[in-house]
């Protein structure tokens, strides 16, 4: 008697969950060839913004880059074309001459005239509009006007004196020095046009964008958004008829936001969900298995390094750097901890950008214990060291694995310090407190080797926290970014990434890698180097 | 009666000064970087920093930041988050969802807790209760941060019961496994609860007077037995809603549904002060009310306890 009550017990949730599964939808899919009008859906963060002065992560750029068509745009050599641009030509480097394409109109059927393009930037420039962007337009005539240094005051300019219409299809863009790479910036989210309905008063000087512009961006792009963007649940865009421009492969795309990236690789398994962008760290190990040839890679435009602070005096000597750098299995650790979601790194430049050239870093970057050891005991390399990093970004594992090849192969002391977070590292080495090396990662604002070098190595550069300084190395990059063609310039940049690989002001130690999967129902999914889903060729299986 | 109830809200206010100002303090105190969160792991530059200090008043001093909060909620006002959303929006988005959930979890724990401990509780010793006992053993051993990956990854990927995540407006039937989930975690502690509690009143004196009067059976579990039993449990019920409201972080982060603990979890990540004090001043509401709800029900549930 009791044992049958049990078991009825027992079986009584079995039977309510059966019941249910009955109500569940069921859903499944034929293969056969590509439906241009199906809805593809991409697992994102919730983004931050949806403006595009504003936005800088790659949840919302991938949104954007759905509403919005760039300037240019980059083919297989990483190298830009034009797309909402007719011609984008420039004689001295200077000036630029941005002459627009007929006939493009935003999805309210406003024209796309200079003026759109002069209004955003002007609104993204302008300092007390705090963008997330504002820096991209630091290389424009004027900008200093918009962006006083105190904070409190109030700027003395409204409008960057560098931009200027020509009539409606064509402006000019005046930049305080010659810069080469300027058309290979304008493919970044912070150069799209705005509508003049984005706006409050377009006749305000400030412009100030209208608080429901956010909720449902209109943009020039392939598609419309429909309904609004709903908070923490979706965005969903479709087909913008009067696109202009190249049709996209799909009808539409319907993103979805997640919390947690487990949740979102649990929605692909299931297959509720076409495209996971990132495979989260944990699914890594099985992900593979799970996915079959669904589980991809490409190479990704962030790169990691270890930088050494010039004022430590230890690690003054390049030989003790280089020793460092050959005592460090990279392979070892880009495959073990990273499971292949990173790449070792033996060059400067990442391999997303024209110029890029592999194994740029020599001898100094190959593993080679026995050298390294020699190259460090002959120089007096320091008895002990450490890597001071970030505790929140989950690198103590790399740091430690990194601290113990130094130890074993250099046989010195080596631990790992952490900071609570990155912005207290720079703080202390800023400081020129002692901190030992420290990691440092990089992720590209626009497609050029000039990207990697500038901001990084040259005097008083933006995020050149090591304080590395070298003449001969601002130079070329001074005479690469006043070239006439990109060849001469990438030609200048790469002579600069050279002097790296003999000076060693950091160690690169490994490229980024987009590992991504894709559900049956679509193919042909590419990341772009923005890490976002190229809807260009995406293709739903029908 | 109503004398009570002033007290009880006077004690209320002072509760909440005193937490938010904990809260608000402590998040003060862990010197976050809030600006550099909001970037990532891109630098920000020196202007930018000083523009969005003064933008989120972040360079006044701790005490006018608390004081300028205070005000404003009196004016129902939860502020905005630091990208700018509206988080009394945020919150009515949040808590309708988070509500839904906690019922599910909570008829889960009445249906199979209370109702196994109340068997339990009449058969002890015998293999109903012995097996139930073990159950919940091991329910009680596997924390939430376990179980609800692997009852995702079992009923919605292995067998497709159920949908893998909620979406943006969830559906009682997305939320049902979340629920059930969030549920278990509390079915062994009630049922436990109830077993001791009945099997003690089943030795009381007022059941054998009940049996000895010849009062059917039923009669005397259904009512005698388990209105008496019940002040225990209704006290962790009490409890326990406004634990499963803030303890659904893990369980709403991995459903992927959009209820408060997810809002939690996305605030203290990217340390969005303004969200975290806004969801826990309220969470401290709900805790308040619940604990004055069941005060109040001990009074239903036994005559003998009176307020004044």
């Amino acid at each position: 008697m009791q044992v049958r009550r049990l078991a009825a017990w027992a079986a009584l949730p079995l039977v309510v969950t059966l019941g249910l599964s009955a109500c569940g939808k069921s859903g499944g899919s034929d293969s056969g060839g590509a439906n241009p009008n199906g809805v593809v859906s991409i697992g994102i963060a919730e983004p931050k913004h949806l403006i595009p002065s504003n936005t800088s992560e790659t949840s919302g750029s991938q949104v954007l880059a759905a509403l919005f068509a760039p300037l240019v745009d980059f083919d297989e050599a990483n190298k830009p074309f034009e797309v909402a641009a007719q011609e984008i030509s420039t004689t001295d480097n200077k000036t630029w001459t941005i002459k627009l394409k007929d006939g493009w109109t935003f999805h309210n059927g406003e024209p796309v005239t200079a003026d759109s393009y002069i209004n955003a930037w002007n609104y993204a420039a302008y300092g007390p509009n705090a963008q997330d962007n504002n820096y991209f337009f630091d290389k424009v005539e004027g900008y200093k006007d918009l962006n006083p240094a105190d904070a409190k005051t109030t700027p003395t300019a409204t409008t960057l004196t560098g931009l200027k219409k020509v009539d409606d299809k064509t402006f000019t863009v005046t930049l305080s020095a010659p810069f080469s790479e300027f058309k290979s910036q304008l493919g970044y989210t912070a150069y799209y046009p705005l509508p003049n309905s984005a706006f409050e008063s377009i006749t305000a000087s400030p412009l100030v964008i209208a608080k429901a512009y956010e909720d449902a961006p209109v943009g020039n792009g392939p598609f419309k958004i429909k309904g609004t963007w709903q908070h923490d649940a979706q965005v969903e865009v479709e087909k913008y008829d009067g696109f202009a421009g190249t049709k996209p492969t799909v009808g539409g795309a319907l993103f979805k936001i997640y919390q947690n990236s487990d949740a979102e690789y649990a929605d692909l398994q299931a297959n509720n969900l076409d495209v996971v962008k990132q495979i989260p760290t944990a699914a890594l190990s099985t992900a593979q298995g799970d996915l079959g040839d669904r589980y991809m890679t490409s190479p990704a435009s962030t790169l990691q390094v270890l930088a050494f602070p010039t004022f430590d005096k230890r690690f003054a000597k390049a030989e003790v750097r280089k020793a460092i750098s050959m005592a460090i299995d990279r392979e070892e650790i880009a495959n073990k901890v990273f499971q292949g979601s990173q790449k070792a790194a033996y060059s400067f430049v990442s391999p997303v950008v024209a110029g890029y050239r592999d194994k740029t870093c020599g001898a100094a970057c190959e593993f080679n214990a026995t050298e390294a050891k020699k190259l460090y005991t002959e120089n007096d390399g320091p008895k002990s060291i450490n890597i001071t990093y970030n505790a929140d970004g989950g690198h103590q594992e790399w740091v430690d694995a990194t601290c113990n090849q130094l130890k074993a192969n250099l046989g010195v002391e080596c631990v790992g310090t952490p900071e609570a977070k990155f912005a207290d590292l720079l703080t202390k080495a800023k400081a020129k407190k002692e901190i030992g090396m420290f990691r440092m990662g990089w992720v590209m604002d626009y497609p050029s080797m000039e990207n990697y070098l500038g901001p990084l190595y040259s005097t008083g550069g933006s995020s050149n926290y090591y304080g590395y300084s070298n003449p001969t190395f601002d130079n070329l990059l001074k005479e690469g970014s006043a070239a006439p063609t990109q060849e001469e310039a990438i030609k200048k940049y790469q002579q600069a990434e050279d002097i790296l690989a003999q000076e060693m002001p950091v160690l690169p130690l490994r490229f980024g890698q987009n590992v991504f999967g894709h559900s049956t129902n679509v193919k042909d999914v590419h990341i772009d180097l923005f890490n976002r889903v190229d809807l260009n060729k995406i293709q739903i299986v029908s | 009666m109503f004398r009570y109830l002033v007290r009880r809200f006077l004690q209320m206010i002072m509760v909440f000064i005193a937490t938010t100002f904990i809260v608000y303090s402590l998040m003060y105190l862990t010197g976050g970087d809030p600006i550099q969160a909001l970037a990532g792991e891109k630098p920000v530059t020196d202007l930018q920093r000083a523009q969005l200090t003064v933008k989120y008043g972040l360079d006044q001093p701790f005490l006018v930041r608390y004081w300028n909060y205070l005000t404003d909620l009196l004016h129902l006002d939860f502020g905005t988050t630091l990208t700018g959303r509206s988080i009394k929006d945020i919150l009515l988005d949040a808590w309708p969802v988070t509500m839904q959930l906690a019922l599910i979890a909570i008829l889960v724990t009445i249906i199979f807790g209370v109702t196994a401990g109340v068997i339990a509780g009449i058969r002890r010793g015998s293999i109903f209760d012995n097996a139930t006992l073990v159950l919940t053993l091991i329910v009680i051993g596997i924390p939430s941060v376990v179980l609800a990956p692997l009852s995702q990854y079992l009923f919605t990927i292995q067998w497709k019961l159920f949908p893998t995540t909620a979406s943006g407006n969830p559906t009682w039937y997305e939320l049902l496994l979340p629920g059930i989930v969030l549920g278990s975690l509390s079915v062994a502690t009630a049922m436990r609860l109830t077993r001791a509690s009945v099997s003690e009143n089943l030795r009381a004196d007022f059941v054998r007077t009940a049996r000895s009067k010849g009062m059917p059976g039923r009669r005397v579990i259904g009512i005698h037995v388990l209105r008496n039993s019940l002040i225990p449990i209704v006290t962790f019920l009490g409890v326990e809603l406004g634990s499963l409201m803030a303890g659904a972080i893990v369980t709403e982060s991995v459903f992927n549904v959009p209820g408060v603990g997810f809002q939690l979890a996305r605030a203290l990540k990217t340390e969005d002060t303004p969200l975290v004090i806004g969801i826990v001043s309220v969470l401290v509401i709900v805790f308040l009310v619940a604990n004055l709800i069941v005060d109040l029900l001990y009074a239903v549930l036994d005559p003998r306890i009176r307020y004044e």
